[in-house]
């Protein structure tokens, strides 16, 4: 038998040995790209307008930034799963114009209805997630359903209860107080006046990176995303996992609907729409595959954050508004390149 | 062998439906021996494999665990029999680092429900230990599965069915897929895991793969034995001629003479 070494076979083993340098590990991180864009992004608006790095206007790009990113967390952790949830923007809405339906409307109880709110979101979400698992159909397709459902009855049940595509008058129901102390209040940081959702997204982003990367969960929606037949071999519970990951955007949708609830007291009907794509563009930014097994819930946090900054920035800097949508295209083809690119080096020679 | 062998089958078969895929197969592999079942496509190897592996209980015949008499439920009693199978496939995921992989499945947590933490130092500690003992020195076990060569991938398939247990591994077609410097290397891995007292079961349709690290060959050809051999009874052209079967032997007597 041939006497072998351990870089034996591989014309490219001396390039392995260099990947392991430390800077370059840090380099390959599925975050870094979407960091190094971030302060760019950041530097030039903040040299470019005045108002950008004022703490009012610091506050609010953190704000926009923080409703996105709660939402991009979650669907980051469907889309390494392998999955997409497009109804994940109508759920914003749904989960606030429930509570607004249930209090305003019918007088329950604020708490007992965002409870009744939240397990109804949670239903949708697995009902997603089941469908998906059981008939094979791609949660594309699956989803896109349950988007236009629930746009449908956003819009159409809001209108039968209250006659206007809005649901007002949050701040006369009592505990209103209570909520916006959790889910609206304002908290001063070093002379920022911080909305409390930045917070929640933090924190949210804190756990679902630490859920990811240090727990067997975390291990199982890599593995599902990456190769799911493997994920079956060696015994991972896929569809458990899969469905929780539809229900934990959902989940997400539902907190998202709370912070803008209790921000302004009033939901639109219109809520939410349009913006499930916007989270897969903060995911893609933030270095998630679009086709599964990779990605990070920071790197779908920076996107986020990217995102606020750049749709805030343009307001600063006086710009059409409209050349949001130009740059956020122009971001997601450049993330795709760079993706696809982690993604041959990090070797698929399956 | 004296000592009692880990596994064995005597006269096992199987029927699927009207179809006999085997038939009257005799044979065992015990600790620190090397069973290389050989056929070419269609010969009953596949059968004999899934038999052995329990996906497919047998139809007749018996099979003996430690010289008891048992029939696998399924793959999951052989897996806690100690009979672990490394399919083609391998059931890894390429984009995860090596020791993801390596526990895939199987991962040591602490702590109870959504709050359990996985022991990741001591995962990666481990990972790099068992690849160790398989003579694999990786430098980083962060480094993504797929950038490993497939002779290494394959070992530490190899490595990770030892280390959650397995006491017989059954090979499939390890070295098909690859090229004649990695298939060396994974014969390596295969006589390091024959060397630390495992039973392997080596099935493949290469006898020039079979030969230099086989105990004993057992070829098949449409679902019969035609024999049991020890490497002492018998050359690597006399088993090429068997598996071939008499046909295009000439080419195929050319085929060694060159390898």
């Amino acid at each position: 038998m041939t006497t072998v070494d351990t870089a034996v076979g591989r014309p490219g083993a001396d390039e392995r040995v260099a990947a392991t340098h430390p800077v370059t590990r840090l380099l390959r991180r599925p975050e870094m790209g979407a960091f190094l864009a971030a302060l760019v992004i950041f530097g030039y608006f903040s040299l470019s307008t005045n108002a950008f790095l004022t703490p009012a206007g610091a506050a609010t790009w953190l704000y926009s930034a923080s409703l996105f990113g709660i939402m991009a967390v979650a669907v980051a952790l469907l889309m390494i799963g392998g999955e997409f949830d497009l109804s994940a923007g109508a759920m914003t809405g749904t989960t606030g114009l429930l509570v607004g339906a249930f209090t305003t409307q019918w007088g329950m109880n604020l708490w007992l209805a965002m409870l009744l709110s939240l397990l109804i979101a949670l239903t949708v979400g697995a009902v997603n997630g089941l469908l998906v698992v059981k008939t094979g159909i791609p949660s594309f397709i699956v989803t896109l359903a349950t988007f236009f459902i629930l746009q449908g009855v956003n819009l159409a049940g809001t209108k039968l209860i209250t006659g206007q595509v809005a649901i007002q008058g949050m701040n006369l129901v009592p505990g209103f107080e209570a909520g916006k102390a959790i889910f609206g209040s304002t908290i001063p940081v070093l002379g920022l006046d911080l909305k409390v959702s930045i917070f929640w997204w933090i924190g949210l982003t804190a756990v679902a990176s630490w859920f990811l990367l240090r727990t067997r969960y975390g291990n199982w929606i890599f593995a599902i995303g990456g190769q799911l037949q493997s994920a079956v071999q060696t015994g991972i519970p896929v569809r458990r996992t899969r469905i929780g990951l539809f229900m934990g955007t959902a989940a997400a949708g539902w907190l998202v609907g709370m912070l803008s609830l209790f921000d302004v007291a009033t939901v639109q009907a219109t809520t939410g729409i349009g913006q499930e794509f916007i989270y897969i563009i903060c995911a893609v930014v933030g270095g998630c595959l679009l086709t599964g097994g990779y990605g990070s819930a920071i790197g779908a946090a920076l996107g986020a954050l990217i995102y606020g900054m750049i749709l805030q920035g343009i307001v600063f800097a006086q710009w059409d508004n409209n050349w949001l949508k130009a740059f956020l295209g122009g971001m997601l083809l450049l993330a795709v390149l760079v993706n696809l690119s982690v993604r041959r080096q990090a070797g698929v020679r399956a | 062998m004296i000592a009692t062998p880990i596994l064995e089958v005597r006269g096992i078969g199987k029927v699927y439906g009207s179809v006999i895929a085997l038939s009257d197969i005799s044979t065992s592999v015990g600790a620190g021996e090397v069973l290389c079942v050989l056929g070419d496509n269609g010969a009953g190897k596949s059968t004999l494999l899934k038999v052995l592996a329990g996906v497919h209980p047998h139809s007749t015949g018996e099979m003996l665990l430690d010289g008891r008499a048992i029939r696998f439920t399924g793959p999951r009693h052989a897996l806690d029999a100690g009979i672990a199978t490394v399919y083609q496939d391998l059931a890894i995921v390429p984009l995860m680092p090596v020791w993801r992989n390596f526990f895939l499945g199987a991962e040591l947590s602490s702590g109870v429900g959504p709050f359990s933490r996985m022991r990741v130092k001591e995962m990666r500690a481990i990972t790099l230990a068992q690849l160790g003992r398989m003579g694999i020195d990786l430098r980083d076990v962060d480094q993504p599965i797929g950038t490993l060569s497939g002779g290494e991938r394959q070992s530490v398939a190899i490595a990770r069915a030892i280390y959650f247990g397995a006491r017989v591994v059954i090979l499939d077609e390890p070295t098909s897929a690859l090229g004649v410097k990695q298939a060396g290397v994974v014969l390596r891995y295969v006589a390091q895991a024959r060397d630390r007292g495992l039973g392997v079961v080596f099935v493949t349709h290469n006898p020039h793969h079979a030969y230099p690290v086989g105990d004993r060959f057992l070829v098949l050809n449409r679902g019969a034995s035609l024999g049991e051999f020890e490497k002492s009874g018998i050359g690597i052209q006399e088993l090429t001629r068997l598996m071939a079967g008499g046909a295009e032997l000439d080419s195929l007597a050319r085929e060694i003479e060159r390898g």
